[in-house]
């Protein structure tokens, strides 16, 4: 049974002046299966915070069906087994950090003792016991992240939602939280979270799916998206009688590094090689990053709007 | 039990803003004033700082539950707090409940800190209390009317036009007997059905205005007491049962 599942979600926004409708999340179907790790992928605006925000109950969809652990998503017992943390959460700035994960415990019908002990638990987990009884309004923004990412698991969640996890932190902080995912995933936890850093992506995930104008357009194990996918071989060759196939990218005491496009074009260089009296120094192929995967699927998305808009065919 | 964390975490919110200390040190100075206005009065100084002081604990009860009604719902929605909590195994009709009961509690402190001020004076001064007390207790009925209003409103809209919507409800609610009037005054069937609707939709806080009675002598019926707490707490749940109807709705 899937820890998270989404069929046909649909949701659009109705200005409130003309009542002509927007829509943000089209017909969206999503499956994670529990201890993975899910990276769903767009650039800003693609609708992935109101995906979130959607199966967190704090909008509905306008169609579509949404469970957590096989349940309707709104479901309190459900809810329990559910962490959520918000785009650049803002706290009670009147509670200290303790105060505010003792106040979140006290949903989850943890007694006093146990509640105590989680919270101290937590705050060290997240690195934020130093400041723990400072008040949230004189907190810096990566540990307003931490307390949130402990907030979140407060309940000790089965899936942990997280909505632009590292946004806001440095690069120490979000080397913590990568630990953290990790550290959730080695726990047996299912995460599932936004963002629009791609190398966050690529080092945890064990799935993502790339949301371009509300549309899902990849999804599946990272491999499959990016990992056959050989672009281009870059050929560092010493010796060889020019012209040889390929572009020259930069030359170096008689090294030249030579980048072929294709499968033919490679054999043709090897070979012309082994004619003239060249040697071949190092041969890389070069595969495609998510980074490019996601760049072609918002390009895609792109000329199929320009298409349907009756736009002239890009030059 | 999801209700009384959010209720205490209110109140605890409420006790560490500063509005309210302002609002509060203002009424008692006004509460105060009183004495002043007494020794402008030629004759009747009691019932001066009889009436002036419970009609500016009314005031600023009244004040303090707008203002403080208004502003933690609203801050709740606006800073995205809402966001955190509504995502825990809590639904949205406990959120409110909580909100309006913290705020309750508060308004209740509030309320008490500015009758021992009220009390005090009366005491330095030689007067009777009596059964002013009355008074005050019908007062917080009507702050708690009020403050259902001012969730419902900040529910689903700004603060300014809540701020402006729930006022407007206290005026009009102090002068529904003029609603009457004017009923039997038109001539057009419409008009006058309209009024009736609106006269009957419309709270009638003048229930919780005993203060001219009081202060003239004139006992307050137990019955009448009876009847406006009922009324109060009634016309309170109904408002409540609305603002949740509308807030289960809304989209964040």
């Amino acid at each position: 049974m899937p820890a998270l599942e989404l069929r046909a979600v649909s949701k659009s926004y109705r200005s409130q002046w003309t009542f002509a409708r927007t829509p943000i999340v089209r017909e969206l179907d999503l499956e994670v299966e529990p201890g993975e790790v899910f990276g769903f992928l767009g650039h800003n605006g693609a609708g992935k915070t109101t995906t979130l925000k959607m199966m967190m109950g704090l909008s509905r969809p306008d169609s579509g069906e949404i469970r957590l652990f096989g349940e309707p998503h709104l479901n309190a017992a459900i809810r329990r087994r559910v962490g959520f943390l918000p785009e650049n959460p803002y706290f009670y700035d009147y509670l200290t950090g303790r105060e505010f994960l003792s106040f979140m415990g006290r949903f989850f019908g943890l007694d006093g003792a146990e509640r105590r002990r989680r919270v101290d638990e937590l705050l060290e987990r997240t690195g934020v016991a130093t400041a723990a009884d400072r008040p949230l309004r004189k907190c810096s923004k990566g540990m307003l992240q931490r307390l949130g990412l402990a907030q979140a698991l407060i309940g000790d969640p089965d899936l942990v939602v997280l909505d632009e996890p590292m946004s806001g932190l440095d690069p120490i902080g979000r080397r913590e939280v990568r630990d953290l995912i990790l550290d959730l995933r080695r726990r047996g936890k299912t995460v599932f979270f936004s963002s629009h850093i791609l190398q966050d992506a690529e080092m945890l995930c064990d799935r993502v799916g790339i949301l371009v104008s509300g549309r899902l357009r990849s999804q599946g194990r990272l491999r499959d998206l990016v990992g056959d996918r050989v672009r281009s071989w870059e050929v560092t060759v010493v010796g060889g009688r020019e012209p040889l196939p390929g572009e020259v990218l930069s030359r170096r005491q008689g090294e030249v590094l030579r980048r072929v496009t294709s499968e033919e074009e490679l054999r043709a260089l090897l070979s012309q090689l082994a004619g003239s009296d060249g040697r071949v120094v190092s041969l890389i192929p070069q595969r495609a990053t998510l980074e490019e995967v996601f760049l072609r699927d918002v390009r895609q998305a792109d000329d199929c709007a320009a298409d349907s808009a009756g736009a002239p065919p890009a030059a | 039990m999801e209700i009384l964390p959010i209720a205490l975490n209110t109140f605890r919110e409420a006790v560490r803003d500063r509005v309210l200390y302002l609002i509060l040190a203002f009424a008692v100075v006004m509460i105060l004033a009183s004495t002043v206005l007494g020794m402008l009065t030629v004759g009747g100084e009691e019932k001066i700082i009889e009436d002036f002081g419970l009609a500016m604990i009314a005031l600023f009860g009244t004040a303090a539950a707008l203002f403080i009604g208004i502003g933690l719902v609203f801050k709740e929605i606006d800073r995205r707090t809402v966001f955190t909590l509504l995502a825990k195994p809590i639904r949205r009709g406990q959120f409110l409940l909580g909100k309006f009961l913290g705020l309750a509690l508060t308004l209740a402190v509030n309320l008490v800190v500015m009758a021992a001020a009220f009390f005090l004076l009366l005491a330095v001064r030689g007067l009777p209390a009596g059964g002013l007390w009355v008074a005050i207790w019908l007062t917080y009925f009507e702050i708690l009317l009020v403050t259902a209003v001012a969730v419902l409103f900040s529910s689903f809209s700004t603060p300014v036009l809540s701020a402006l919507l729930a006022s407007t409800v206290y005026v009009v609610g102090h002068l529904t007997w003029s609603l009457k009037l004017l009923e039997e005054m038109i001539e057009s069937p419409a008009a006058r059905a309209t009024i009736r609707m609106v006269y009957l939709i419309l709270p009638n806080l003048e229930h919780f205005n005993v203060r001219g009675d009081l202060v003239h002598g004139v006992p307050v019926s137990w019955g009448h007491i009876g009847f406006a707490t009922l009324y109060g707490l009634g016309y309170t749940t109904l408002i409540l049962l609305a603002a949740t109807a509308i807030f289960e709705r809304r989209d964040f």
